[in-house]
């Protein structure tokens, strides 16, 4: 029973709301979000050193007993993608000073930004399905400002169909929870967990579970649901595309991962096979868009969905190894798409263009940006010791463990195609004949690379501090694996 | 009254369905008002009719009507109306941006902006 855990997203908010009195004051509003980003990471370093210490923190607002309160649960999972969640975006508000341009920071950027983390965090806390929603809809609405901020044709063209997508998928989930609700009589994620481990599962409930993973899916674009994701996403400029790539989609995948462990493991021949089914299809499906596009922002948002197949296809095995490899792999995959999206922001400064036909030659001009580049790649592909080799390899032991072995060699055949457009990228931007380029002032190079280059540094550390960062994963995937300790923890205060 | 209210409630998300697959804007949005309608009238379904006081400590009441939907729907209320808001807003902007209201000329594509 500490309030720790209520920081990280509280936080945020009040930053966001001091933030919203004097919007046309750029650096004012630049150093006050840069302290509540502090402030916000310090307090969810705490948050996550305290649950590794103590084990699960639970909170129930206004001193309500646990199934009827709205509880807020900390497990190692939870407080350690807040810590991720918050490092990206103290590195994209630092980024943002030199791209993001003086006309949209006078009109709400960095409030949007900071409402934003508040929903995410919020929506890792939550242990409520209907407060689950509330933070959804946060966060959805801090990303319809961001989507749209600007007001260009296209960010117009494209956030109309993101809102609609999106208002569609929240209807969907109102209806899910107003039946799982009638199903349980309660909305609190252990006691729902706790009911239908006595009721056992019934087709209703298998139903609702499939519902569930529509409507989350929906949001974290696994096939055939990610058809909206590739055109919103590019519309925005770099800054807000890195936050959305980094984490908006993560915070369906972490719902699903949540819903499929805790609510519903009972029928996993039905629920899970399913869902192994289309993270492989979304997984096909993002190697193909990935190679399709000659456009920077295309290939590297076609990653996104393919990340997003290899971690459910890792949830969806249901043994230690898939689950250690799957939360090892989300937060190496938000680093990493966060870090690849900043670096191609650089190139689209230094070259003016994202498409990959009209630059070339970079490495002369810009060599610390190349081989920054060719880490964040290899990274991203997971060729040891960087960060994506080892959430790769556990979800692999464990497809191999549960005899999915068609399963485990498509996702490792993946990794190739994902490490062969990546390098495409490479090979078209930085080797061949040097292109005229629109070229960009030092300052402005300095002020995007170094943040982008911090990014791929910690997803270096992240890769080889792997031995030091395994007990957190250890203990998220055991909770993931052992739902009563998710339940006890909140249940029995 | 349960069947009663699952008709209403299939209703309207039919009407929905029909108004957001339609070519104008406006259509499009007053779908999406229609679907929230349509789930906020199923919450109230699935917490029961059952009870007959109002959910308020009295003396000699027993049998209250459950709370919980009703501050369920409120707050899903407010999310929706806010939603609508904002995509209307965003809807007038990019009429007067784009010049059309007709979806299928907003396809666009990555070519030409």
């Amino acid at each position: 029973m500490i309030n720790l855990l209520l920081f990280p997203v509280l936080i945020p908010f009040l930053t966001a709301m001091i933030l919203m009195f004097f919007p046309k004051r750029v650096s004012a509003q630049r150093t006050v979000t840069v302290v509540g980003m502090m402030a916000s990471v310090i307090s969810s370093a705490i948050l996550l050193y305290t649950v590794m210490r103590d084990g699960v923190q639970a909170v129930t607002l206004g001193s309500w007993p646990a199934p009827f309160g709205i509880t807020m649960v900390s497990d190692p999972l939870s407080a350690g993608l807040v810590l991720t969640s918050n490092l990206i975006t103290l590195a994209i508000v630092f980024y943002s000073f030199r791209s993001i341009g003086e006309g949209r920071e006078k009109h709400f950027y960095y409030p949007a930004m900071m409402f934003m983390l508040t929903g995410v965090n919020g929506a890792f806390t939550t242990g409520d399905i209907f407060n689950l929603f509330v933070f959804f809809e946060v966060l959805l609405m801090a990303s319809y400002v961001l989507i749209v901020l600007g007001g260009e044709k296209r960010q117009l063209r494209e956030s109309i169909k993101y809102i609609l997508v999106n208002i569609v998928s929240s209807a969907f989930f109102v209806t899910t929870v107003a039946m799982l609700y009638s199903v349980t009589g309660t909305l609190n994620m252990a006691d729902i967990a706790a009911k239908i481990t006595e009721i056992g599962q019934s087709g209703i409930l298998t139903v609702i579970a499939v519902m569930l993973i529509l409507v989350f899916g929906l949001k974290g674009a696994i096939f055939p649901l990610y058809f909206w994701l590739p055109s919103s996403y590019a519309a925005p400029p770099v800054p807000v595309l890195a936050l959305f790539g980094a984490l908006l989609t993560k915070v369906g995948v972490y719902a699903i991962m949540r819903t499929v462990t805790l609510l519903f493991p009972h029928d996993p021949g039905f629920t899970h096979e399913m869902l192994m089914i289309l993270a492989i299809l979304t997984v096909v499906a993002g190697c193909i868009g990935a190679l399709a596009y000659f456009d920077l922002k295309q290939i590297v948002i076609y990653n996104i969905i393919i990340a997003v197949g290899v971690i459910l296809f890792g949830v969806a095995q249901m043994n230690m190894a898939g689950l250690e490899g799957a939360v090892f792999y989300l937060i190496h995959d938000m680093f990493i798409k966060a870090g690849l999206f900043m670096l191609i922001g650089v190139i689209i400064a230094i070259t003016g263009t994202s498409n990959l036909r009209e630059m070339g030659g970079l490495m002369k001009t810009y060599p610390a940006l190349a081989w920054t580049w060719l880490i964040a790649a290899f990274g991203l592909a997971g060729i040891p010791p960087l960060s994506g080799f080892f959430g790769k390899l556990l979800i692999v032991q464990g497809a191999f463990e549960a005899d999915n072995l068609w399963g485990g060699i498509i996702i490792l055949a993946s990794s190739l195609i994902v490490l062969l457009s990546v390098i495409r990228i490479f090979i078209h931007a930085f080797w061949g004949e040097p292109k005229p380029v629109k070229g960009t002032s030092k300052q402005i190079y300095r002020g995007l690379f170094v943040p982008a280059a911090l990014i791929t540094a910690l997803t270096v550390f992240y890769g080889v501090g792997t031995e030091w960062l395994r007990p957190v994963m250890f203990d998220a995937a055991e909770i993931l694996h052992q739902p009563s300790i998710y339940i006890d923890a909140v249940l029995k205060e | 009254m349960e069947i009663l209210m699952s008709v209403i409630i299939g209703f309207l998300f039919m009407a929905a369905v029909y108004l957001i697959l339609s070519r104008s804007l406006i259509r499009v949005i007053i779908g999406t008002g229609l679907l929230s309608h349509g789930a906020h009238l199923l919450i109230l379904t699935m917490g029961g009719f059952s009870g007959s006081a109002p959910p308020v400590l009295a003396d000699g009441v027993t049998d209250f009507v459950d709370p919980l939907p009703q501050a369920l729907i409120l707050t899903a209320i407010v999310i929706s109306f806010g939603v609508t808001a904002v995509f209307l807003v965003m809807a007038y902007r990019a009429y007067q941006e784009l010049e059309t209201d007709n979806m299928t000329l907003l396809k666009g594509n990555d070519e030409h902006d």
